[in-house]
């Protein structure tokens, strides 16, 4: 099963709408309340990310029995240094962002406590590609 | 253990949606206005306290299961806001009571701290 989503940077009144979506496949497919919950918070910070902090993007979520692989894709400024982006507390949100209860430096990390694995590459000027990888069984992985 | 009714009642609040939870019991809170310090919570059907009335607010609510929202110092909450809540179940008060005073009044009534 796929399913692709459009994202705008910037739209903070839609941010949220394709984790919502998701949301709903995950409960019609009866997958494990925890491992839902796990995906959907994964999904929610990384899709606000692409608004906060991209330009445009496309979510491509990938649902197979054993496992469901989520591929964020935007296009936007890049992150020049993932390692010091992944610590908690470091954000170049804009006041906006901020406004909007976003900007804490924790999104990042929230991702890759909930995901089972987490892949970053990005190319400053490019855009950035986040890979989250979750099992939908809760002992595997 | 008091319900969501009577916690209203206790801090002066309205209920603008979700009436039907009105005898719902309410055990933990949490306050905050960082919607990824949100995230990190674990718990389920939890209340959230905030000053922060937008959109992002139900939307984090709905992503980690919290039923109840407290919005502080009478924000300005849209009919958008409104309707995205009962869309996804979660039940909003407003109240004329700060962060601080609505996080006081609760604790003192018995609902428990997440952390
Ligand atoms: N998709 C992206 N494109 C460009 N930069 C990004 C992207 N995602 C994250 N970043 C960079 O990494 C930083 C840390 O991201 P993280 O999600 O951890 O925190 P935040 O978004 O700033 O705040 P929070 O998630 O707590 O609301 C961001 O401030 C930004 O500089
Ligand atoms: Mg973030």
């Amino acid at each position: 099963m796929q399913f692709k989503y459009k994202i705008a940077g910037g739209d903070f009144t839609n941010a949220g709408n394709a984790s919502s979506a998701v949301k709903k496949i995950l409960k019609q497919l009866n997958v494990d309340h925890t491992v839902s919950k796990h995906i959907v918070v994964a999904l929610y910070e990384a899709e606000v990310n692409i608004v906060a902090h991209a330009y445009s993007g496309v979510i491509e979520v990938n649902i197979d029995k054993n496992q469901i692989h989520i591929i964020l894709d935007d296009k936007g400024p890049g992150i020049a240094d993932i390692d010091q982006a992944m610590e908690e507390g470091y954000s170049t949100a804009s006041p906006q962002v901020r406004e909007m209860g976003f900007g804490a430096g924790m999104g990042l990390a929230n991702m890759k406590r909930n995901a089972d694995k987490m892949l970053i590459s990005s190319e400053l000027g490019k855009g950035t590609k986040v890979e989250l990888i979750h099992y939908l069984k809760p002992d595997e992985g | 253990m008091k319900t969501i009714k009577e916690i209203a009642e206790i801090i002066d609040g309205k209920v603008l949606c979700c009436h039907e939870k009105s005898d719902r019991h309410i055990e933990h809170a949490f306050a905050s206005d960082l919607m990824s310090d949100v995230l990190t919570v674990e718990m389920d059907n939890l209340l959230l306290i905030t000053g922060l009335a937008n959109l992002q607010a139900i939307r984090t609510a709905e992503m980690s299961d919290i039923s109840f929202i407290i919005f502080a110092r009478n924000k300005k909450i849209n009919s958008d806001i409104i309707a995205l809540a009962e869309e996804t179940g979660i039940m909003l008060i407003e109240s004329p009571f700060s962060v601080f005073r609505i996080s006081g009044e609760l604790y003192k009534a018995g609902v428990k701290p997440v952390y």
